[in-house]
């Protein structure tokens, strides 16, 4: 294989998974910390491991830190820990980091938990509001965004969906249909918070206004979670109980400018844009080739802008992508098929992650896709940081 | 209602605002390549200069993309299906986040004409915004 990157990155896989309970329950109240470590543990059981030979550790922006995990779990020897900061683009972003780490030999054994008590705890929707450098560039939304109002994701985002409708002609029912298809999934998965509440394009047409065009049902749930997982070498891993899941690429990349949202020149490149042909270039594989997609869905148009800026088909096309059942269990390219951030949980993506490993180890029960040998995670985070992971089985 | 959220008028943004509150806006221009930028940078993003001036904008420009405050997400600002931020592109090719005067998100439109008009929202801080032109 040619390339430095390529060949450090070949050689790692996702050897353990862990999640907690996903709910919205008032009687539940979890601490962000909890989560954290209920997922983190699970994930090295899972792994065949112990607390003390994990070395490596990457929190999740902003949600825990690495002193803290460490203390609470007796990790006494840490070689390597690191925070990406590129919000919910973050954990797939870490695999890389994780990747690079344990494939130098800067540590063994690296955990990446995730996780937060957004329902019981502090909402998204109010992180900006009370913390204005929570995303990065924060004095910029202080300044511009916020004394007009414009204060929160959802309304960053229906900037740029409003325009992809008028210069594509994508139609309400587009953004209609990724809804749709990840309620569908989540009736298929026990752990997701809308099992049991199936949802058709009527209802989710019917739900009210959120930040036009932005429907309440075109946005992600606010939930209480954890999600983690343990990375290593490809050698070290076949000495483990699980069947790994290898890293073929990943990679990470912003749009330009990262900080600010409105003025870009190419309103629709995002940090994907230029992350995904790197991604698939390493791994020497196609978007037609992946077997399913775990796309970042914080919003029901960023899935549809991530489907095209990764590849799978052009700009301007994904409205027409999404419909017919094509994204769905059973069609070209099943997304999300957890049920997603907008019918699973919001774990901030690293859910994206643990499903996928579980599509590629075949244990998705009802919800497996058939035979899938090769599956791709993106995360999507701020003002539209990017991370892609291409995986095997 | 808590207080409403206002700029900080330090350093760029200082600047920027100061002219808004003598009834002029302004944007940065690279003197090297001539580029116009906003938000306000301390070099040129085109060719690196740190030399710019502040130069005076047409104050005209177009509707560029908007969304509606149907929910509120902030405690100073309630939920208020009148209420749009819009996003406006200059004459001078730079955009902005501003609202509109007297239009309601109904009559909004992509690409509307519109020109800047000022808003003091305290004694130190008035922000510029927009309203339809013909």
């Amino acid at each position: 294989m040619a390339g430095g990157c390529a060949q450090v990155t070949a050689s790692a896989c996702i050897v353990g998974i862990g999640e907690t309970r996903y709910a919205r329950d008032k009687a539940w109240s979890p601490t962000t910390l909890a989560l954290n470590l209920e997922a983190s543990v699970r994930a090295i059981d899972d792994a065949g491991l112990r607390v003390h030979d994990i070395d490596g550790l990457m929190p999740f922006p902003g949600l825990s830190c690495a002193e803290e995990v460490a203390a609470n779990l007796g990790i006494s020897e840490l070689a390597f820990t690191s925070t990406v900061h590129m919000g919910g683009a973050s954990p797939v972003a870490s695999l890389l980091h994780a990747s690079l780490a344990v494939t130098s030999g800067a540590a063994k054994h690296v955990l990446l938990p995730s996780g937060w008590a957004g329902y019981s705890g502090a909402r998204a929707r109010q992180t900006v509001a009370t913390d204005a450098q929570s995303v990065p560039g924060g004095a910029i939304a202080r300044d511009y965004y916020i004394p007009y109002g414009l204060t929160a994701p959802p309304q960053w985002y229906a900037l740029l969906a409003r325009r992809h409708m008028a210069e594509y002609g994508t139609r309400p029912e587009q953004l209609g249909a990724v809804a749709v298809a990840m309620r569908r999934h989540a009736q298929a998965n026990p752990n997701a918070v809308m099992r049991g509440r199936g949802m058709k394009l009527e209802d989710y047409l019917a739900s009210p206004m959120i930040a036009d065009p932005y429907r309440l049902l075109d946005c992600c749930l606010e939930t209480d979670g954890g999600a983690a997982v343990v990375v290593t070498t490809e050698e070290r891993a076949r000495d483990l109980p699980r069947h790994p899941v290898r890293i073929l690429a990943a990679a990470a990349g912003q749009p330009y400018p990262a900080d600010e949202i409105v003025g870009r020149k190419d309103l629709f490149r995002i940090g994907l844009t230029s992350a995904a042909p790197r991604a698939f270039g390493q791994a020497g594989v196609r978007p037609a080739d992946a077997d399913f997609a775990q796309i970042y869905d914080c919003f029901t148009f960023e899935v549809l802008q991530q489907i095209e800026e990764a590849g799978f088909c052009k700009r301007g096309e994904g409205g027409s992508f999404v419909e017919g059942g094509r994204i769905e269990l059973g069609g070209d390219l099943p997304v999300n098929t957890h049920g997603g951030l907008l019918s699973e949980a919001h774990v901030v993506g690293m859910n994206h992650v643990v499903e996928a490993v579980r599509q590629l180890r075949r244990e998705a029960g009802e919800r497996q896709v058939a035979n899938a040998e090769l599956g791709v995670v993106t995360g999507f985070g701020d003002f539209g940081d990017g991370s892609i992971v291409i995986l095997a089985r | 209602m808590s207080a409403r959220p206002l700029p900080q008028l330090t350093g760029l943004a200082g600047e920027f605002y100061g002219f808004c509150k003598v009834r002029e806006l302004r944007f940065q221009r690279c003197v090297d390549c001539s580029a116009w930028r906003h938000v306000p940078r301390e070099r040129c993003g085109e060719c690196g200069s740190a030399d710019f001036r502040w130069e005076r904008s047409s104050g005209r420009g177009r509707v560029y993309t908007w969304t509606v405050a149907n929910r509120s997400m902030h405690p100073a600002f309630p939920s208020d299906a009148s209420v749009a931020p819009v996003v406006v592109e200059m004459e001078e090719g730079v955009r902005l986040v501003s609202a509109l005067e007297n239009c309601p998100p109904g009559e909004l439109a992509i690409g509307m004409p519109v020109e800047v008009v000022y808003e003091d929202v305290t004694e130190t801080v008035t922000l510029p915004k927009f309203r339809r032109r013909a």
